[in-house]
């Protein structure tokens, strides 16, 4: 099984992105053996509208069964429900703490986005 | 001969310059408001309005069943409307800018279509001075250039055009400015009123239009927005106090020159000094 997080660098010891279309970068984390991927999110950083979407697309092809982030928007919530990936929002600390988390089954995952879309 | 009424930041009176010029013109008029997301101008000139049309923009249907998820059309997207997520491909019509470009990539017959996403309401009619055309953009619709558009469809070049344009610098209002004659900015002498409309000057300087300034609430605020005027040669073409007849008058939704007919003769003298100022930049050379 393999989790997204967002972080604002490459190591599992970096802080969280709060933003999910406008992370910095996300982590894929293969939760057999912690090996971390990571996707360079920068593209999306500057895009001026539908980063969410965009970057939800983009996990949902890594094949993540969850995504961990600080806030995700309404569209990006659709698409990544649509590519089978749950979402839990209001996620912090570093990408480590995420993951520990996750594995002791204190992660709430949400059936809802938590922020309007940014127009 | 078209010319826009704009100011870099909304209440600056924009809508009292219009309304007031083109009332004051008295006929042959065309008054054309841009401001869809909040139209207005119809409550000073009382249209009555003739016509009124559904407007709609293109936007792309997926028929799954047809779909081979080749990415074709979500790859050519620049603006994120259709995502494929594992198995399914999913649409965010509100997001698109009907471009067509995913239709034309499509490789599989039919397995996108055109439908059609309401964009707001275009209506059309008569007021005292002559005709009048406005644009209501449907609420919880997200992009206002191509109802702009087709409200500017209805500019006839042999009347005098007047458009009052939404407010701001961004994409909205250089679609209701672009290829117009003359673009009269409406400001008031405060920091924000200067900060706003240095933004737009620049804006309107990019699109080559010749512009002139109208200050209202002149006698309030201080000298930065004269002083910014003298530095970038910007002609002030009229100037207007404070008063509490106007505001009045404003918030009644009645004109300026019904409740101060001495103002007619003002607002004329304006549309000469512009009409003077385009024909100098057409013979520029
Ligand atoms: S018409 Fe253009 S903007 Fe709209 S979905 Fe197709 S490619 Fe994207
Ligand atoms: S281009 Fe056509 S076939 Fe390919 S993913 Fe898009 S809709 Fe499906």
């Amino acid at each position: 099984m393999k989790i997204a997080v967002t972080s604002q660098g490459t190591g599992i010891d970096s802080k969280i992105d709060p933003r999910f279309g406008r992370a910095a970068y996300i982590l894929i984390i293969d939760m057999s053996d912690e090996k971390v991927e990571v996707i360079d999110n920068a593209e999306n950083v500057n895009a001026f509208k539908g980063a969410g979407i965009q970057a939800a697309a983009k996990v949902g092809d890594c094949g993540v069964d969850a995504l961990l982030t600080g806030f995700c928007g309404p569209n990006a919530f659709k698409t990544l429900a649509a590519a089978g990936v749950k979402v839990a929002n209001d996620v912090s600390g570093t990408v480590q703490d995420a993951v520990d988390a996750f594995k002791n089954g204190k992660i709430v995952f949400s059936d809802d986005a938590n922020v309007d879309g940014h127009w | 001969m078209i010319i826009s009424v704009a100011s870099g930041k909304g209440g600056t009176g924009k809508t009292t310059v219009a309304t007031n010029m083109a009332v004051s013109l008295g006929a042959g008029v065309r008054l054309l408001d841009c401001d869809v997301e909040e139209p207005n101008a119809h409550l000073f000139v009382s249209p009555v309005i003739e016509q009124s049309e559904t407007v709609f923009t293109a936007v792309p249907e997926i028929d799954k069943d047809k779909c081979t998820l080749c990415r074709k059309c979500s790859d050519i997207c620049r603006f994120n409307v259709i995502a494929i997520a594992g198995k399914t491909i999913l649409t965010f019509p509100e997001l698109c800018h009907s471009c067509g470009g995913c239709i034309a990539v499509c490789p599989e017959e039919g397995a996108i279509t055109e439908v059609g996403r309401e964009l707001g309401l275009l209506e059309q009619g008569v007021f005292d001075a002559g005709d009048f055309v406005h644009g209501r953009m449907r609420i919880g619709e997200a992009m206002s250039p191509p109802l702009i558009k087709k409200v500017r469809e209805r500019i006839k070049p042999d009347q005098i055009n007047i458009i009052d344009a939404p407010p701001g610098t961004s994409c909205p209002v250089i679609t209701a400015m672009k290829d117009t004659d003359f673009v009269l900015m409406v400001t008031e002498p405060t920091p924000f009123g200067l900060h706003d409309l240095k933004l737009a000057v620049e804006a309107v300087k990019l699109l080559g239009i010749p512009h002139g300034l109208v200050i209202n609430r002149s006698d309030m605020g201080n000298d930065d927005v004269w002083q910014y005027a003298r530095t970038e040669n910007l002609p002030i073409l009229m100037e207007i106090p404070f008063d509490r007849a106007i505001a009045e008058a404003y918030s009644r939704g009645r004109l300026m020159v019904e409740s101060m007919p001495e103002w007619k003769g003002k607002f004329q003298e304006l549309f000469r000094r512009i009409e003077k100022l385009s024909k100098a930049w057409e013979n520029r050379n």
